[in-house]
């Protein structure tokens, strides 16, 4: 639709400025409502995954941590804290040990 | 030099199950209807969804359902210079995202230090103001993060968080002129209408200099490829900023707070920001690094065509093709070599569509005898600065340039 403006932009002369070019299409834009898809993943039984499942999965999806390569305790520790620190997630400190224990179990280097 | 390949082989149901058991994962029913494909990242794990779950969206690689962090499937980027909407990689920050948007309610608001506060409605935007267009490359900071060696936590992308779209909208700084920037003003702050969970919890916020943000470049886009934007790429407005990284490209854009003092925001200030060094690179537990907010892009190029492992015929012409993006600036040349960086030749490139978006490039090559080869490819932008054959590193993983590399096995 773009490229037959061409010949309107020569004409008004605008062609030389190198980082835009007038567009003369008159461009309505149309109302938006939908849903987005949510994920009812949890993070797999073991010590601990209750705990992870009901502080973490609030705020993003479990997929994101499941993607997740092995990281060492002391990066998962610093992970969790950022969350608390940075983005104020509403951890409880006495679910910090359990949640970076059961990530560390999970997905931690060896 | 980055052993990537274009292509990541789709997974069999076997491998799958592997995978999942190997990662004690519980895989819905759903997720079967879904197929699989393996991200070839070091150490793994490289298994994901492919979704077509969300709207206006084609298959997306699943890297996250909430917030969505969808990436690019590498084969579109061969189809050509031009990512298609539904295909564009999307990236959110936060899960509250509003998903029914009234165009005659919405309005940007421009406020701070100027003269008058504006409130526009999209009918001001779109039609009280003069319309532009520009092909942009959109790369999220840390593309090609799941790459890093040593791994690094984040969203763990392949090669798929970029994009090329042709904007449409308006100058930004026609929009500042209009409210009239007052004498002292240092930089303008960008908010979008997501929200964070938890209440106190920091919005997602971008600040660019008073200087940058009227230098006529910058803009307010309505419209990627000719169509309005996909709720999930912005819709209705995104800020464009040509030749930075998409962090700056804020979404749903509705208030431009032009500043008298220097940001101080979480995510101007802390987050986003790079080592101070060459390619942003330090070594793992350095401390002490001066750290800056991340800004201008650097250049890259990936062939499209062929997938790392190809096989193909030995002494025999054969058709390299790919795309490249100088970054900050256009793309002065992209050269390959089938030598390990002995010798290199001149790609012709394709098309240019604009300085800041792909540029398409070909070459005719011949593999003169059976066995492996590592073709690289390099681009170098027109600033003369050319994509490095070793990986930068940093904690954050961002800012990944390394010359690409593709095994093909000549038979």
């Amino acid at each position: 639709m773009f490229r037959n403006l061409l010949p309107a932009v020569v004409l008004l002369g605008v062609a030389s400025i190198p980082h835009a070019a007038h567009a003369a299409t008159p461009f309505e834009l149309k109302s938006v409502k939908l849903d987005l898809p949510d994920s009812d993943k949890m993070f797999p039984d073991g010590p601990g995954s209750d705990v992870i499942n009901n502080n973490c999965i609030a705020c993003h999806s479990a997929d994101m941590v499941l993607n997740q390569p092995l990281l060492s305790k002391q990066a998962w520790a610093a992970e969790v804290n950022k969350m608390i620190n940075n983005y104020k997630a509403p951890i409880a400190t006495e679910d910090v040990g359990a949640i970076v224990k059961y990530l560390t179990a999970f997905k931690g280097a060896k | 030099m980055a052993e990537n390949g274009a292509f990541y082989r789709t997974m069999t149901r076997r491998q799958l199950l592997a995978a999942a058991s190997a990662a004690g994962v519980a895989l819905s029913k759903p997720a079967w209807a879904q197929s699989m494909i393996d991200l070839p990242l070091p150490g793994g794990p490289g298994a994901r969804q492919v979704t077509t779950s969300f709207p206006q969206k084609g298959p997306m690689i699943l890297q996250r359902t909430r917030p969505p962090l969808l990436e690019t499937p590498f084969e579109v980027f061969d189809k050509g210079v031009f990512t298609p909407n539904d295909q564009f990689y999307v990236r959110w920050h936060w899960a509250v995202i509003p998903t029914d948007i009234d165009i005659g309610k919405f309005s940007l608001t421009v406020r701070g230090h100027v003269n008058q506060t504006l409130s526009l409605s999209l009918n001001d935007i779109l039609h009280g103001l003069p319309s532009v267009q520009l092909a942009a490359v959109n790369q999220c900071s840390g593309n090609s993060r799941g790459f890093f060696q040593p791994r690094v936590p984040g969203g763990e992308w392949a090669n798929g968080a970029m994009g090329n779209a042709l904007w449409t909208g308006v100058r930004l700084k026609d929009v500042l002129d209009k409210a009239g920037v007052k004498p002292g003003a240092v930089q303008v702050r960008f908010k979008g209408l997501d929200e964070p969970v938890v209440a106190d919890a920091p919005h997602f916020m971008k600040s660019l200099d008073i200087d940058h943000a009227r230098d006529g470049e910058v803009m307010i886009a309505y419209a990627m490829n000719g169509e309005q934007l996909p709720l999930v790429n912005g819709f209705p407005l995104r800020l464009v900023v040509p030749g930075w990284y998409a962090t700056y490209w804020v979404k749903m854009l509705n208030d431009i707070e032009v500043l008298d003092q220097p940001d101080t925001n979480y995510w101007t200030k802390v987050a986003y920001t790079i080592p101070d060094t060459p390619h942003a690179s330090t070594k793992p537990g350095e401390t002490g690094v001066k750290m800056i907010p991340i800004n201008r892009m650097v250049p890259r190029s990936f062939v499209t065509n062929i997938a790392s492992g190809t096989k193909v015929k030995a002494a025999a012409p054969m058709t390299l093709r790919g795309i490249a993006f100088g970054g900050d600036c256009g793309v002065a040349s992209v050269d390959f070599s089938i030598d390990r960086g002995k010798s290199w030749h001149q790609a012709q490139l394709g098309k240019d569509e604009g300085k800041y978006g792909f540029r398409q490039w070909q070459t005719q090559l011949t593999l003169p005898g059976a066995g492996e080869y590592s073709l690289l490819v390099r681009c170098t932008n027109s600033n003369g600065v050319a994509q490095p054959d070793v990986p930068n590193w940093n904690p954050a993983g961002f800012m990944r340039n390394v010359m690409e590399s593709i095994d093909a096995i000549a038979v």
